[in-house]
């Protein structure tokens, strides 16, 4: 019970942040991605402060035995430079600049009931889907 | 230049840092949005479904708290619609499942483990994310 309330308590907090910081707005994003237009540095601030605090933290962390409701940490272990890490991320990067959305905002702002959030997060889920059919042909060939 | 908005960015920021180290303090967890996602569509019941169902809905009630908190509607402003938004909706998520991660795993968690594959990946999708939008808001327009 305490696992899912941990993760719970790390998304409320998370989806607060977003909404702050106004990262979940396009407008924002968008506007900080169109650096020959009239620049909003705002995301910068936000991608600098949450890394400032995770810069410091994670190694910290990390350093203990185990963490605090888990019997171990569970990191990502691939460490390739692969095909799929640098096509995923441009397919990713076009998308994020056509709309101005990421998977976080996206899903954060669900909370507006905007219907249009509502169609973005639906081609989403269905685009991981299709990229875990990808997924499974490359690993098949 | 658009007026920043400096203590959003700056304290929402900071928030999704710390939503960051209370996943990874209390469950040894990367906070990759997009990943956990993944999770939750595939009814991953291996990796954990409930911690992952928790945090996405967290995200949801952390942009709510937000409405009731400031009593104001999130601060969102689309900036695409119909077949745009669709298509970035697609390529977010195959980018995001082929590539790994998105924002939150590969930006906020993956360069504070000094993870090379989450390095490459950010530079990728914001450079991507950059020509995107110069290529939409400047080259078409």
């Amino acid at each position: 019970m305490k696992t899912p309330l941990a993760a719970l308590l790390s998304g409320i907090i998370f989806g607060l942040g977003l909404a702050i910081s106004e990262m979940i707005n396009p407008a924002r994003v968008i506007g900080f991605l169109d650096i020959t237009g009239q620049w909003d540095f705002t995301l910068m601030l936000v991608m600098g402060s949450a890394l400032s605090f995770t810069l410091i933290g994670f190694p910290l962390i990390t350093r203990k035995a185990h963490p605090i409701l888990a019997e171990k940490f569970t990191l990502p272990t691939k460490t390739t430079l692969d095909m799929p890490l640098l096509g995923g991320a441009v397919l990713f990067g076009i998308g994020w600049g056509l709309a101005g959305l990421c998977p976080g905002p996206a899903i954060a702002g669900l909370a507006s009931a905007d219907p249009s959030i509502f169609l973005f997060v639906a081609a989403m889920v269905v685009g991981q889907v299709a990229g875990i059919g990808i997924e499974k042909t490359m690993i098949k060939n | 230049m658009i007026e920043p908005n400096f203590a959003g960015g700056l304290i929402g920021g900071s928030l999704i840092g710390i939503a960051s180290l209370t996943m990874l303090l209390l469950l040894g967890r990367i906070t990759g949005i997009s990943g956990i996602l993944t999770g939750v569509i595939t009814w991953n019941k291996e990796g954990g479904l409930s911690w992952r169902a928790a945090f996405i809905g967290g995200l949801i009630i952390g942009a709510f708290v937000y409405q009731i908190v400031f009593g104001r509607p999130l601060p969102i402003e689309m900036q695409a619609s119909g077949p745009l938004l669709i298509l970035a909706g697609l390529l977010v998520g195959i980018g995001t499942r082929l590539g790994s991660g998105c924002t939150s795993g590969h930006g906020v968690c993956g360069i504070a483990r000094r993870s090379p594959r989450s390095i490459v990946s950010t530079a990728t999708f914001m450079t991507v994310a950059i020509a995107t939008v110069y290529v939409t808001r400047h080259l078409l327009s």
